[in-house]
């Protein structure tokens, strides 16, 4: 119940409410961000700043755990396999960010701040996923 | 929205919500690792809810999580009285959001699994993955703009 349930509804409020505080729900702002040789807004670095000096602090704690509280083990990604997809893929996924000032969580939180908008950005991203696995199966 | 503190040269930003809003985020990932032992990657988290992943997460809890991005977004926006919000017309949300949805499966990830859980980790993946998507975001904006594109309103 906890692990399947209420660990993962938890996490997802409370990373939605995060990325709204943090202005990442106006694309306005990420773009802001992106504007590096332009007029250059820096909040979605304090944003990402702040997630990762308390996400560095969990992973001390979770080098202590034998498992994690709510399962049985960790399933974690490994963290050197370097390849030309993984470069080719995050290079993509920076220009599709920076065309609309949009990355999957904001686009998924902002269906209750401008609903049409963030739905449309939504269908497109889970097409482009489906793409990816088809051509992954075949 | 309330502005306590601005940043001198930078009127606009908004550093001390900024700085709030992460450490959020940094704590709703925190509980995915420590209570349930996996990544809180939005990109990853959702292809498994719609089917597109053969994740061990059952597709149950990534539901859960998906739906709860938007709750705690619309909590905000009651608490703050609204959020600003200005988006791209149809045809680039569309195009931008094909691109992200490509590019994420790809290299495995977006700004939540590689720049806020794999970087803290110090994870060499996510670190040249990170370095890649903002290169090529900063490059995408700066051509944009050379191009004289205008997306938002």
């Amino acid at each position: 119940m906890m692990n399947r349930i209420i660990i993962p509804l938890l996490s997802g409020v409370i990373f939605g409410a995060g990325l709204a505080l943090g202005g990442m729900t106006d694309p306005a702002r990420v773009r802001g961000f992106l504007d590096l040789f332009g007029d250059w807004d820096p909040t979605l670095a304090f944003v990402m700043g702040g997630a990762v000096i308390v996400m560095a602090i969990a992973w001390v704690v979770q080098k202590q755990l034998v498992h994690p509280v709510f399962a049985e083990s960790f399933a974690l990604p490994g963290t050197q396999d370097l390849n030309p997809k993984l470069i080719g893929g995050a290079g993509l996924f920076g220009i599709g960010w920076a065309i609309a000032g949009l990355c999957p969580g904001p686009g998924i939180a902002a269906l209750v701040i401008e609903p049409a908008s963030a739905a449309i950005f939504i269908v497109a991203m889970l097409a482009g996923m489906a793409l990816v696995r088809m051509t992954e199966k075949n | 929205m309330m502005r306590s503190f601005t940043l001198p040269g930078f009127p606009d930003a908004m550093p001390l919500e900024g700085l709030a809003g992460g450490i959020l985020i940094g704590l709703a990932a925190a509980i995915m690792l420590l209570g349930a032992g996996r990544i809180a990657g939005v990109s990853g988290i959702t292809a498994r809810a719609v089917g597109l992943s053969e994740s061990s997460m059952p597709r149950i809890s990534a539901w859960l999580f998906v739906i709860g991005l938007p709750l705690g977004a619309l909590a905000i926006a009651y608490a703050t009285g609204g959020l600003p919000a200005n988006f791209a017309s149809p045809l680039y949300l569309a195009i931008a959001g094909l691109i992200v949805g490509v590019g994420t499966r790809l290299g495995s990830g977006c700004t939540s699994g590689h720049g806020v859980c794999g970087m803290s980790r110090l994870s060499q993946r996510s670190i040249v993955a990170t370095l890649t998507f903002m290169a090529t975001g900063f490059a995408t904006v700066a051509a944009m703009n050379a191009l004289g594109i205008e997306v938002l309103p």
